[in-house]
């Protein structure tokens, strides 16, 4: 199997994400059209396309939120829809847009929450050890103890990720993760993800709005559009003036910065 | 080394977690010591002259000897269970105890730590903070029933007491089944149970506005006096119904204070944990319900205590409901059990209506909390 990223060619048994011929729609309000994606450990796919492209759609059908029409979602070629919620929670983590937490809780418990899947009523030492470890190596002990509701937004992010890390699970989907940060709280966070993928061997899908944080920390990319797949490979590959005008409808500049693409969009067609 | 300080700042963070524990752990202990002192409080203040010592054995006697009938009862005969004691209390305080005092001591208590349950519940899947056992209608849908029981009924006799609570009860379920109803056809988020519940509300107390304007006046009366909500009607045999629906709903929320903590992070997040969000909602919706028709069908409204125990337990103990839902029950029996306490003593000889005077306490309390807020929440 030759992957797109090149580097990790020829290795076998590794973990594989498998989305074939996946068709969903709410209603009569069709959103996903026979999308076929494959992603394998260590990998991370970047999603993207104009709002309404389906994005989220199919982070929730891949998670199985949400069940599609037609098509599977195939984790080691096991299908996800015959699993129960439990197991697939066990399997796959997923980091919302945004947390409507609403009573003020500890950093410590969001995070334990992660661990749900995993425990019965009584939380062991175990789950609390895996919790610290997340902490850890997100570098935010510090904030165990403080109300997650009055922490930044980029805080949040990364509590949310540990929350998700804690599941310990071996494909992480994230919805927009960098929405609501600042620029250093962007790098952070995509930095985070790339050497998640890196070192823990994760599946990493994320749909995201910023074609320049996609095209540099992405191995693949795959651009929806209305739907479908319009465009799917390597960062410079997908991320052409082209592509870019015919999806977005905007005219854009695609240049090179230390051997990533990056676009620097001018105007609307 | 790096390693060291590492280690050292995930031994403070744990230890900082087991510090919160202890915390909570202590929190529970504390309401426990706080009730075994009011109830001591509640039981000797009173026209009688009662010595503490006096109460606390007649409590401890009289509660046995209750336990021993329901026991012996339940034997039907098999066995003899004699386990109660005897102290040297003088007969007349005895029966005061008894009779009189400890039933409402009682019923205070499990009224209390119902609502509280299930405001905590409620708040949590409706995830709000302005949900209490009452949002979602289920008190006017008791008052609406408990007026048709006594609008249309005779008067207060011993028998249509029963009828009463009955009829309160059954309402109040009703409600709770409506609400369940539109939300299995329209889908179970927190925005539709509560709109569906303020409409039923408007259309309970509508229709019990509707009874008071035909009914005779006295009866009027005495749809309005129940409502107020009161425990100056409890009796042993009416506490042993409340308990014992109380008993037959608090194993389940229990048993999901895991879910109920995963649905604070959202539906989404909590499905991708594994928590079928829509179906813990309702089940736990249906649950909080049955629960707070049990304690309301004898005692009429009692408002506040399953808005404000919550809070408050959240504020000292946090948000994990592992801990959160035994701490509120608990801190609720006592803040109803002071209430009405307060309540047949500051008129004294005039027993007030304990509902009146949780509004009273409540609402300095609640905008207290408000006031006081740092942010958006408190």
């Amino acid at each position: 199997m030759v992957t797109a990223t090149g580097e990790h060619e020829g290795k076998i048994g590794r973990m594989k994400l498998r989305i074939r011929g996946v068709t969903f729609s709410y209603g009569s309000i069709p959103a996903l059209n026979d999308v076929s994606i494959e992603v394998e450990a260590s990998e991370v796919l970047g999603i993207v396309g104009p709002n309404g492209a389906g994005k989220s759609t199919l982070l929730r059908c891949i998670n199985r939120i949400l069940k599609p029409q037609r098509g599977a979602v195939l984790l080691d070629g096991a299908d996800v829809s015959e699993m129960s919620m439990l197991e697939v929670a066990r399997r796959m983590g997923y980091v919302p847009q945004n947390s409507p937490m609403v009573f003020p809780t500890t950093v410590f418990d969001v995070v334990l929450m992660g661990r749900r899947p995993h425990l019965s009523w009584r939380c062991s030492a175990d789950d609390v050890k895996k919790v610290l470890e997340v902490l850890k190596a997100l570098r935010i002990e510090d904030l165990a103890m403080r109300d997650f509701t009055e922490l930044s937004g980029g805080q949040q992010q990364k509590v949310l990720i540990a929350r998700a890390l804690a599941q310990e699970p071996e494909v992480l989907l994230l919805d927009e993760p960098t929405s609501n940060l600042d620029v250093r709280h962007q790098l952070e966070v995509m930095e985070l993800l790339r050497t998640l993928a890196d070192e823990k061997k994760l599946v990493v899908v994320m749909a995201i709005h910023d074609l320049n944080l996609a095209a540099r920390f992405a191995d693949k990319i795959v651009m929806l559009n209305a739907g479908r797949i319009f465009a799917a490979g390597k960062p410079a590959d997908v991320l052409t003036p082209k592509n870019i005008s015919k999806v977005y409808g905007v005219d854009a500049v695609v240049s090179e910065v230390s051997g990533k693409p990056f676009i620097l969009p001018l105007k609307p067609v | 080394m790096g390693g060291g300080v590492e280690v050292a700042a995930e031994s403070r963070v744990l230890e900082l977690y087991e510090r919160f524990v202890s915390k909570k752990f202590l929190f529970i202990a504390g309401t426990l010591l706080l009730i075994v002192v009011l109830v001591g409080v509640a039981v000797t203040l009173g026209s009688a002259n009662i010595t503490v010592g006096q109460a606390y054995a007649a409590v401890v006697e009289a509660t046995l000897e209750k336990l021993e009938a329901a026991v012996n009862a339940m034997m039907l005969g098999r066995l003899e269970l004699h386990f109660a004691p005897d102290f040297d209390v003088p007969s007349k305080y005895e029966k005061i105890v008894c009779d009189i005092r400890l039933p409402r001591v009682f019923m205070a208590l499990v009224v209390g730590a119902a609502l509280a349950l299930a405001g905590t519940v409620m708040q949590a899947i409706l995830r709000n903070p302005l949900a209490s056992p009452f949002t979602i209608g289920i008190s006017s849908a008791a008052g609406f029933g408990a007026a048709l029981a006594i609008i249309l009924g005779v008067s207060l006799t011993r028998s249509t007491i029963w009828i009463v609570a009955g009829n309160a009860f059954v309402f109040a379920v009703l409600d709770a089944l409506l609400i369940y109803g539109i939300s299995r056809m329209k889908g179970a988020t927190p925005e539709t149970m509560i709109l569906a519940g303020v409409a039923f509300m408007y259309l309970w107390s509508g229709m019990t506005s509707f009874l008071q304007y035909v009914g005779e006046a006295h009866a009027v009366q005495e749809a309005l006096i129940w409502m107020f909500g009161d425990l100056t009607k409890a009796t042993w045999l009416k506490l042993g119904v409340t308990s014992l629906i109380a008993a037959a709903c608090i194993p389940y929320l229990v048993l999901k204070a895991w879910d109920l903590n995963v649905l604070m992070l959202g539906d989404e997040t909590a499905k991708s944990l594994g928590v079928d969000a829509g179906r813990v909602r309702l089940a736990s919706m249906l649950f909080a319900s049955l629960l707070t028709a049990g304690a309301v069908c004898f005692v009429g409204t009692i408002g506040f205590v399953g808005l404000v125990a919550p809070h408050i337990v959240r504020m000292i103990i946090g948000g994990d409901h592992r801990f959160l839902l035994p701490a509120s029950a608990l801190f609720g029996a006592a803040l109803l059990l002071a209430c009405d306490t307060a309540a047949r003593t500051v008129l004294a000889p005039v027993i007030l209506p304990v509902g009146i005077l949780t509004s009273f306490m409540g609402v300095p309390l609640f905008l207290y909390l408000i006031l006081r807020r740092r942010r958006e929440y408190w």
